[in-house]
């Protein structure tokens, strides 16, 4: 399902939650929104999925319009839309298998039926067996699992996942995130994700749009985005790219590895960046030395990237320098200060 | 002698069950409408899933000045209402009338605060699932609130018991109405101290199931 935003406005008083949005996500594709609290991410969410009418602008679905719907016809549209939330917000008055059953009784599915699907869902994210479990004997994870069942149970064309993640650790995170990204291939599904971390843009997003107070500041393909940021909320985004709190093997995933530990730093080249000596030239202009721990290429939003772990060695001041002098060349930095 | 106490407490307590549970009934009846209307019309932030300010507004006044009525004044206020319905005012029966209604709006009040207990986020994600107004009451705040709605309601039977003694003082029997009669008016403290003990016997009891069957459905979860 192909979705296009055109100049969306929605405003509570004299905050303009969102301004003049205008977007087209492609169908197929995971597409990644991400914004700070408050920059507007909630509100367009909700928009989008046709809880909240903007006060002006226009939703379309495969160019159908799609903000002006009546009563009935909303309904019908919410049903073909699924969506996954921070706190899962599931039902505790109902078990696992029947938080997803409840998609399929809204809609006058036969019991019979309903079981059926339950079925295949819950094997679908691996909970096969845990059906008759209560909500609150499930952990984060098992939740997220439930609610992206429940969310898929109607066979939707778009999948909504509101900060889907940041009730999560990264090992969850990942798991989920995975999970999300096999599923889009397998049922054709338009996936938003909205969120304020990068690295779930960068683990599994093809594009992005990046939200400041209500406007988007920049869009594109996230290997672009992440090559090349324009706008200073994007860099700050980027700048402040969380460690990849996972083990070093996984990190090197592919890779040569030169060194059994890890370094502090995770270079990723691509582009322009990749036909230039861009590190001999910054050992040259700086007080540094590079130790590469391991390189290759690694899979990066659907693309090919360069990667390199390394360390930098030298005086803070140096190195902080350097790291900005990487940045500006194209390369994107990763920093594990932990 | 201990004969007549068992027998005279023995009556007033089969009427006080009686007036006790009849109002309960018709109270629920009257009240879980008026409560789900009040949640559902009220604020979209607290379940508010078809919000209508004006009406939930007057809605709320209504309720409010029913239950800031003194209970004795709008038993008498009720009176004639149970003449038309039931054919008399005065008598076990005749007293389930303005009982229900009393209850009536502290029941609406009860359902409204447990519906609104519920998890926005819950509801929000039931909307976003293409559910009618009707689907989300009947499935989602009805079944979400039921540990909350048990208490209410145990409360609410708690409450009756009090109002009922209070309605046998103006001819509608039970307990209550044994208590004074008896008791006070022609000095016998014995008939008063037993209805006493049976009036605490069954608040606890009924808190005692509420309780129990609130906890079960919560351990459920």
């Amino acid at each position: 399902m192909h979705i296009t935003l055109k100049k969306l406005h929605r405003a509570y008083g004299s905050l303009h939650a969102v301004h003049d949005i205008s977007l087209e996500i492609p169908s197929n594709t995971i597409y990644g929104v991400i914004g700070r609290s408050g920059a507007g991410k909630s509100t367009l969410v909700r928009l989008i999925s046709l809880l909240e009418r903007p006060d002006s602008g226009e939703i379309l679905f495969n160019q159908n319009r799609v903000d002006m719907l009546d009563k009935d016809e909303l309904i019908a549209q919410r049903r073909r839309i699924g969506m996954i939330f921070q706190n899962f917000n599931l039902f505790s008055s109902r078990s696992a298998a029947k938080n997803i059953a409840y998609p399929l009784e809204i809609a006058g599915k036969d019991t019979s039926f309903i079981n059926k699907r339950v079925a295949e869902l819950l094997d679908m994210v691996a909970l096969a067996g845990r059906g008759n479990a209560p909500i609150s004997t499930l952990s984060g994870g098992q939740k997220q699992r439930v609610a992206i069942a429940r969310a898929l149970a109607n066979n939707p064309d778009i999948l909504f996942c509101d900060e889907a993640t940041s009730a999560l650790d990264p090992q969850t995170t990942r798991s989920i995130l995975d999970l999300i990204r096999e599923l889009q291939q397998k049922m054709n599904l338009s996936v938003v994700m909205i969120t304020h971390q990068m690295e779930v843009v960068r683990d599994a997003c093809e594009y992005v749009a990046v939200l400041d107070n209500g406007s988007v500041v920049e869009e594109g393909k996230v290997v672009e985005v992440f090559a090349s940021p324009k706008s200073t909320t994007t860099k700050e985004f980027l700048a402040n790219l969380a460690p990849l709190s996972q083990p070093y093997e996984e990190r090197t995933k592919g890779m040569v590895r030169w060194s059994n530990e890890g370094g502090n730093y995770t270079l990723r080249f691509r582009g322009n960046a990749t036909g230039e000596p861009v590190l001999s030239r910054i050992q040259k202009r700086f007080e540094v030395e590079f130790n590469i721990r391991a390189g290759g290429v690694q899979h990066v939003g659907n693309e090919d990237v360069g990667t390199l772990i390394c360390d930098i060695i030298g005086e803070p001041v140096e190195v902080q320098k350097a790291v900005a002098s990487l940045r500006e060349s194209g390369v994107l930095v990763e920093e594990d200060l932990a | 002698m201990m004969n007549e106490i068992f027998r005279l407490v023995g009556n007033a307590t089969g009427e006080t069950l009686v007036m006790v549970f009849a109002s309960t009934l018709f109270s629920l009846l009257l009240g879980l409408p008026l409560g789900i209307i009040l949640c559902v019309t009220g604020p979209e932030e607290q379940g508010g899933i078809i919000s209508k300010p004006l009406l939930n507004n007057v809605m709320g006044r209504i309720v409010n000045v029913l239950r800031s009525f003194p209970f004795i004044i709008l038993m008498i206020l009720l009176f004639p209402l149970s003449r038309i319905i039931v054919g008399t005012s005065i008598g076990t029966v005749a007293t389930i009338v303005p009982l229900s209604i009393a209850a009536a709006p502290f029941v609406a009040r009860i359902i409204e605060s447990a519906l609104k207990e519920v998890d926005p986020g819950v509801v929000q994600a039931a909307r976003a699932m293409g559910s009618t107004p009707m689907q989300i009451i009947l499935k989602v705040l009805l079944p979400e609130a039921m540990p909350a709605l048990v208490s209410g309601v145990t409360l609410t039977i708690i409450n009756l018991i009090g109002y009922s003694a209070m309605a046998g003082a103006i001819g509608g029997g039970g307990l209550g109405d044994l208590a004074i009669r008896y008791g006070y008016q022609r000095f016998r403290p014995d008939v008063m101290f037993f209805s006493v003990v049976v009036i605490l016997i069954l608040v606890e009891c009924i808190q005692l199931i509420g309780n129990t069957l609130s906890a079960r459905l919560m351990a459920k979860r």
